[in-house]
């Protein structure tokens, strides 16, 4: 089971108060979780990626195991950590504004 | 007894204001979707208890939201809360949320760019629902006009949303370009005499009319006179920021352009202008009253530059001759210091007797005249920045 802890605003969203669980078969990738949250909850579809061209939106940003992995290629694999549910996948919406 | 329910959009959520038909005790309900810009919500003329909310976030992307029952409850729709999120196959059983532009070679000529600030090309970007518009008599068609401009329907509640491609592709489309607030389709009129009639409006494009339900469309301008573009009279390029029309005439047009107040009676086929006396003739909102279709409502705004009332006066302008000739309406609103906006689509007009006229400012204020304009009240004070208000008048 994969841990993601989501921004505040889409939990709100997916009508969950915690972090999520979600199950993934395969590779434990960006791309694999990602595609695990949306099957699990499709109102986040578009939220996280570009519906098109799935890419990350620009403000949020993938965070695993104090690792910054959001400029990292969505097939790259994720810590052991976060295959075997030690530690969440954070998606974290970026800082702006002052 | 009747009464009236206030639909605002804010900067940082929606608000449900109601009262009865005296409309003098307001409740407030909100903030709905805490947190989000709502750019719009509006009511289904066919089922008033449905409204549809366009919420986004900078971080996030577009929602679509939808209640049922008059906004105590929302969903998106095609995923209520409760209910298994996918269908046969995994498959999601909605995107709601997905705004997708045509580039099918169905359309014939699929578009991909427009004109950018600086002249040069620019690919179409989807940014955000700005307006929201039901039908007229079903209540699961909605269109949404989209920033970068284009017009979409769904015709499943908000489910599911299609491109009307012919806007984009008619062959001016290369020529448009953003306003400052962005590119944007913000208006969208459904004409109650002819099912088959849409106008719509985009900064900085102008004004386009469909004959056909939004297949084929085209520019509907000629009488825009823009001097700050490079020819002032071009067909497409103008800034117009806000139509409205009245139910009984749909043939008659009311124009808020970037400066200028304009009026068409041939359902766009020409305009002549009609900002007379108004001490300012910029601004965004325009509408009309309920029952007398030659009284127009507008709130001048000081400049292009300077984005607040002349002289720290807030004051809406009414004329009831179709134009010209316009009277101020200040009892009730703030006379010094004020120094607020009123955005495009922060105007909306009740439909009882004596019909109800409500706007919003990007200071929080949603002001209401329960008397035609002639008084006027603040309704809530202290709101994040409205960007739109829309009323339904209930049975």
């Amino acid at each position: 089971m994969i841990r993601v802890v989501l921004p505040g605003h889409l939990r709100t969203l997916a009508r969950v108060s915690a972090e999520v669980q979600v199950n993934v078969e395969g590779p434990v990738t960006q791309r694999s979780v990602l595609d695990a949250l949306e099957a699990q909850y499709p109102m986040l579809r578009g939220t996280i990626r570009d519906h098109v061209t799935q890419e990350r939106r620009p403000f949020l940003r993938f965070f695993a195991c104090e690792e910054d992995y959001s400029l990292q290629p969505p097939d790259t694999p994720l810590p052991e950590a976060i295959a075997s549910g030690a530690e969440p996948l954070l998606i974290i919406g970026a800082i702006a504004g002052g | 007894m009747s009464g009236v329910r206030v639909l605002v959009g804010t900067r940082k959520g929606a608000f449900i204001l109601t009262a009865d038909g005296k409309r003098q005790r307001w409740d407030i309900s909100g903030p709905h979707f805490s947190g989000w810009e709502i750019y719009h919500l509006k009511g289904s003329p066919a089922n008033p208890n449905r409204l549809f909310a366009s919420q986004c976030s900078g971080w996030f992307g577009q929602i679509i939201q939808r209640s049922d029952d008059g906004g105590k409850t929302w969903t998106q729709p095609g995923t209520p809360p409760g209910e298994p999120t996918t269908g046969p196959g995994g498959m999601p059983k909605a995107e709601s949320n997905k705004f997708v532009y045509d580039v099918s070679s169905e359309t014939g000529k699929p578009l991909t760019t427009h004109q950018w600030y600086d002249g040069t090309q620019h690919p179409w970007e989807f940014k955000r629902v700005w307006h929201i518009e039901p039908s007229l008599t079903d209540p699961d068609t909605v269109y949404a006009g989209v920033e970068d401009a284009a017009l979409f329907r769904s015709t499943d509640g908000g489910k599911n949303w299609k491109e009307l491609s012919g806007l984009r592709g008619h062959g001016t489309g290369p020529k448009w370009q953003p306003g400052a607030g962005g590119m944007c389709l913000h208006t969208v009129i459904l004409d109650p005499g002819d099912p088959q009639r849409i106008y719509i409006a985009i900064s900085a494009a102008g004004a386009f009319r469909s004959d056909d339900s939004g297949k084929t469309w085209r520019p509907i301008n000629k009488g825009l006179v823009s001097p700050y573009i490079p020819e002032p009279t071009a067909e497409v390029g103008h800034c117009v920021h806000h139509v409205a029309m009245h139910r009984s005439r749909p043939g008659v047009l009311f124009m808020q352009k970037h400066w200028d107040v304009m009026r068409s009676d041939n359902s766009g086929d020409s305009w002549t202008e009609v900002s007379g006396n108004l001490p300012t003739d910029f601004g965004f909102v325009i509408d009309v009253h309920a029952h007398e279709p030659e009284t127009v409502y507008v709130v001048p705004i000081k400049s292009d530059g300077e984005h607040f009332p002349l002289d720290g006066k807030l004051r809406v302008y009414r004329s009831r001759a179709g134009g010209n000739e316009w009277e101020q309406l200040s009892k009730g609103l703030p006379l010094r210091d004020c120094y607020v906006n009123v955005l495009r689509d922060a105007m909306a007009i009740d439909t009882l007797d004596k019909c109800g006229v409500y706007f919003g400012t990007t200071g929080g204020q949603v002001y209401a005249s329960a008397d035609s304009g002639d008084n006027w009240t603040p309704i809530a004070e202290h709101l994040p920045a409205v960007l739109s208000v829309e009323v339904q008048t209930l049975p």
